[in-house]
C-alpha cells in the first residue's frame, strides 16, 4: 500500500513545476559536449578543457574539467576569486579511475560526470552516473554509492566506497552566502599552466584570452597565483594553504556553511587565530579527538586538523563528504607545515 | 530546455525504483529535493535504514511528518556518508514532526540558516546509552531564527540533547532530555524562553552559554522557568576538548558568560554538585583570544525557584566538586556565583550598576555561595584555605523582568 501511495505522490510532484529539473537533460550525451565515443571525453571545439592549480581530493579519483560558454559570450573577470559567468554557462567535471594508476591513459572506469549549469535562477548542480558499458551517463538527482577498485602507483590494489553526491550535497559545498557558486574556476586557480602528455604546456588564462573567452582581465602578472600543492617551487606554507583552501576553504570561510565553527581556511584568511592557531573547537564533538586546539604550531599530533584529516570515520573526519579514504600525501603536507610553524 | 516527457520518464524511473527496490532512502531524498512550496513529506511507520545524511535545502513552507515519534524511525546505525542525520539548510518555514532520528554518526537533526523552524514531537536518540562515541547534538538549530521546539525528546547526545546555537527568537517547551551531557543548551543566542521541560539524568540539566570565537555572540534575554531539573548527576562523557566537558557532573542549571538571564519558578532537585551556577568564562581556564568577546555575566535574576537536595557527595572528578566536598561535605549550597561582575558596569564608587547586577530573591531552600574567584583563586591552593562568603544580603535584589519571547 505504501508503495502505491508513494507512486501516486511522485507522479504528482514530478508533473509539477520543479525548477531544478527544468534545466537538465536526462543523459550526458544529450548535451553533445564530446566528439566520438563519449567515454573518450574528446571535447568539441566549444568545450574548453581546463585545470586548476590545486585540486580537491576525492578518494584518488582522476578528473577532467571543461567549460562551455554560450555562443558568442564571454566570462568576465571580477576579482581573483570570481569570474562572472554568463547565463547558460556549463561547467563539466568527469571523475574516473584508471584501472592501473601506473598506466593512467588506459582502461578507465568513469564513475560520474557532474555539471554545474548557470541558469536565470542561479547555478544548479547535476550528477550523471555512467553505465557499466561506459556508453552514456544518466542524471540521478539522489546520487549513488559504488565500490571502486584500482591498482595504485605502488602496484597495490585499492578500494573505495565511492559516493556520488546528491543534488543537495552539491550545494553543501558550493554555497556562499546562500548562493550556489562554482569553486574551481577562480582566476587565481586558473592562473597556471595546462599540462598534458600530448601537447606542450600552455598558460590557461593567456590561451583563454587568445580564444576570446574572457573579458576585463587585468595584466596576468597582477593576478595572484595559488600554489600547486605538489610543486616544491612553492613554499611549504603556500602549498599547505592552497591545499586547505581547496579542500576546506569552500565551507570554512566567513560566508560558507562552516562559518558556525569560526574556523576559516580560505586562502585569503590572514588572522592566524581564525586559521586555527590555538583556536578551541566549538561543536566538533568527538571530532576534537581529546585535543584542545585546531592547530598547535610545531605540533601536528596535538592539532585537531590532523586528527580529522587522518580519520575515515564519518563522525570525525573532515571534509565530512567527498572522501572515504585518508589522503596520505595531503596529511603529510599539512603535518610538515604545522611542524614548520614556530611555536611562540 | 523544459521537457515534459523527460519528467514523465523520470517519474517512471523513480516509480520503478520504488516499486521494485523499495529504496526508502533514495526516494525520501528525491522527495526532499523535488518538494514544492507547501508540500508535505511523509515518513510512514517503520524503521528505515539510512546510509547518508538526508538534506533539504532552499525550500519554503515544507512539512516533514511521521505518524508518531515511536513508530516512524529513521535509523542511521549503518551511516556511511556525512555525519548528520537530517540537515535543513537555507530554508524558510519548515515543520518537522512525529518522527525519530536514531544513532546518527554525528548530530541528529541540524538546521542552519533557516527562518521559522518548528520541531514538534521529534525524538533524537542514541540507543546504546551515554557514550563519548555518540553524536554531539540531538536537535540542533544553529544560526536560525524563530525556532519552536515543542514536545521533543533528546537522549544520549555526547554534547547537548537539545542545542540552540547562534540563533534568535527561541522557544523550547514540553521537552524531555536525559542521558545527555547537557540536557538543553542555549548558546550565543538572543530571546529565548525555556519552560515546562523535564531535564533529568544528564551531566548538566539546562545550560545557558556564551562562547568566544563564533560569528554570533552576545547572547541575552533568556528566560528559564517552570522546568523540572532533576538528578542531573550523570558522569561527564563528553569527548575531551569540548567546552561542555568542563561542566561538573551534578549541575542543575548553569549560566556561563551570558547577560540578561532570568531563572524562575523551576523545581531544581537532587543535582549533587550545584543546583544553579552563574560563572564567567574564566572558570574554563581557556585563554580568550577573541577581542570582541565578553567573558562576564551580568543582569542575572534568579527568583522563586524551589530547590531540594538530599545529602549526597558532589562529583569528585571536577575541581569545583572537590572543593565543595572539602568545604561542605554532603550538603553543598544550591546557588553558586563566581563573584566576577563585568567591570564595564562598575561605577566610580565601585558599585555595580543596578540593572546589571546578579540578583537572587525568594528561592526556596537555596543556600548561597560566592566563590569570589578574583580574591580566592589567586593560587591553586588558596581556595582550600579560604572561608567562602555565603552572605547573600548584597545580592538580594530585584531586576526588571525579561519580556517573553515572541516568535514571528
Amino acid at each position: 500500500m505504501y508503495e502505491v501511495i508513494k507512486y501516486i505522490w511522485i507522479i504528482f510532484i514530478s508533473l509539477g513545476i520543479s525548477g531544478i529539473l527544468d534545466y537538465a537533460q536526462p543523459k550526458l550525451s544529450d548535451y553533445h559536449f564530446f566528439n566520438g565515443p563519449l567515454k573518450n571525453q574528446i571535447p568539441n571545439l566549444n568545450v574548453i578543457p581546463y585545470q586548476i592549480s590545486t585540486p580537491l581530493f576525492t578518494d584518488y579519483a582522476h578528473k577532467l574539467r571543461f567549460l562551455v560558454l554560450p555562443e558568442g559570450q564571454k566570462m568576465s573577470y571580477i576579482n581573483p576569486e570570481n569570474f562572472d559567468f554568463p547565463i547558460g554557462t556549463i561547467l563539466i567535471k568527469t571523475f574516473y579511475y584508471p584501472i592501473d594508476f601506473r598506466e593512467p591513459k588506459n582502461n578507465w572506469q568513469i564513475i560520474e560526470t557532474r555539471l554545474l549549469i548557470n541558469t536565470n535562477e542561479g547555478w544548479f548542480g547535476y550528477p550523471y552516473i555512467w553505465n557499466a558499458e561506459q556508453t552514456d551517463a544518466f542524471l540521478e538527482i539522489a546520487g549513488d554509492r559504488q565500490i571502486v577498485s584500482w591498482i595504485d602507483l605502488d602496484g597495490k590494489p585499492q578500494k573505495a566506497n565511492y559516493l556520488v553526491p546528491n543534488v543537495n550535497m552539491c550545494k553543501g559545498c558550493h554555497v556562499s552566502e546562500n548562493q550556489f557558486l562554482p569553486i574551481g574556476p577562480k582566476p587565481r586557480l586558473l592562473n597556471c599552466n595546462f599540462k598534458t602528455t600530448e601537447i606542450k604546456p600552455y598558460h590557461q588564462l593567456e590561451k583563454m584570452i587568445q580564444m576570446g573567452l574572457i573579458e576585463n582581465l587585468p595584466e596576468i602578472e597582477s593576478i595572484p597565483i595559488t600554489a600547486n600543492w605538489e610543486d616544491s617551487h612553492f613554499s611549504l606554507e603556500n602549498r599547505a594553504r592552497a591545499y586547505l583552501d581547496i579542500n576546506c576553504g569552500h565551507c570554512h570561510n566567513s560566508n560558507g556553511p562552516a562559518m558556525t565553527s569560526g574556523l576559516y581556511l580560505n586562502y585569503s584568511e590572514n588572522d592566524l587565530h581564525k586559521i586555527g592557531y590555538y583556536k578551541t573547537p566549538v561543536a566538533s564533538g568527538r571530532g576534537s579527538g581529546n585535543l584542545k586546539y585546531n592547530i598547535v604550531p610545531g605540533n601536528p599530533d596535538e592539532s585537531i586538523i590532523i586528527y580529522r584529516m587522518e580519520s575515515s570515520d564519518s563522525g570525525i573526519m573532515m571534509p565530512e563528504l567527498g572522501r572515504k579514504l585518508v589522503h596520505k600525501e595531503g596529511v603529510k603536507l599539512i603535518r610538515d607545515w604545522i611542524n614548520s610553524i614556530e611555536s611562540n | 530546455m523544459i521537457q515534459h516527457n523527460f519528467k514523465l520518464i523520470l517519474t517512471f524511473i523513480f516509480s520503478i525504483n520504488i516499486l521494485l527496490f523499495s529504496n526508502f532512502e533514495k526516494d525520501f531524498q528525491t522527495q526532499l529535493i523535488l518538494v514544492e512550496t507547501g508540500g508535505i513529506i511523509k515518513i510512514p511507520s517503520g524503521e528505515f535504514e539510512i546510509k547518508g545524511t538526508l538534506s533539504i535545502e532552499g525550500k519554503n513552507n515544507i512539512t516533514i511528518e511521521g505518524n508518531d515519534m515511536n513508530n516512524s524511525i529513521l535509523s542511521f546505525i549503518n551511516q556511511e556518508d556525512g555525519a548528520e542525520g537530517l540537515r535543513v539548510i537555507n530554508c524558510k518555514n519548515i515543520t518537522l514532526k512525529n518522527f525519530t532520528a536514531q544513532n546518527t554518526k554525528g548530530d541528529g537533526i541540524k538546521a542552519q540558516d533557516t527562518d521559522i523552524i518548528y520541531f514538534y514531537n521529534v525524538k533524537t536518540e542514541w540507543t546504546n546509552g551515554p557514550k563519548p562515541t555518540n553524536g554531539s547534538y540531538g536537535i540542533y538549530p544553529v544560526q536560525c531564527s524563530n525556532i519552536l521546539i515543542d514536545g521533543c525528546i533528546a537522549i544520549g547526545a555526547s554534547d547537548a540533547g537539545i542545542y540552540v546555537g547562534q540563533s534568535k527568537n527561541i522557544i523550547v517547551k514540553n521537552c524531555e532530555a536525559f542521558h545527555n551531557v547537557a540536557g538543553i543548551e542555549i548558546e550565543n543566542s538572543t530571546n529565548a524562553d525555556v519552560f515546562d521541560n523535564y531535564a533529568h539524568d544528564n551531566t548538566g540539566g539546562i545550560l545557558v552559554f556564551d562562547l568566544p570565537d563564533l560569528e554570533v555572540k552576545d547572547g541575552h534575554n533568556i528566560r528559564v522557568y517552570n522546568n523540572l531539573v532533576k538528578d542531573n548527576n550523570l558522569f561527564n562523557f563528553a569527548p575531551p576538548g569540548n567546552i561542555v566537558g568542563t561542566v561538573p557532573a551534578g549541575t542543575g542549571i548553569m549560566v556561563l558568560a551570558t547577560s540578561g538571564v532570568e531563572i524562575f519558578e523551576n523545581d531544581i532537585i537532587d543535582n549533587k554538585t550545584v543546583g544553579t551556577a552563574v560563572v564567567s568564562y574564566f572558570i574554563t581556564e581557556d585563554p580568550i583570544l577573541d577581542s570582541l568577546y565578553n567573558p562576564y555575566t551580568s543582569s542575572i535574576y534568579i527568583h522563586d525557584n524551589k530547590f531540594e537536595r538530599k545529602p549526597q557527595i558532589p562529583t569528585l572528578k571536577h575541581e569545583i566538586g572537590q572543593l565543595m566536598f572539602l568545604k561542605f561535605w554532603k550538603d553543598v549550597p544550591e546557588i553558586v556565583y563566581d563573584g566576577n561582575p563585568d567591570p564595564q558596569y562598575i561605577d566610580s564608587k565601585g558599585k555595580i550598576i543596578n540593572e546589571n547586577r546578579f540578583c537572587i530573591e525568594n528561592n526556596n531552600n537555596a543556600e548561597f555561595l560566592n566563590l569570589d574567584i578574583n580574591n580566592n583563586f589567586t593560587n591553586w591552593y588558596t581556595p582550600f584555605f579560604t572561608s567562602f562568603s555565603q552572605d547573600e544580603s548584597s545580592f538580594t535584589c530585584r531586576l526588571p523582568r525579561i519580556s517573553p519571547t515572541i516568535l514571528k
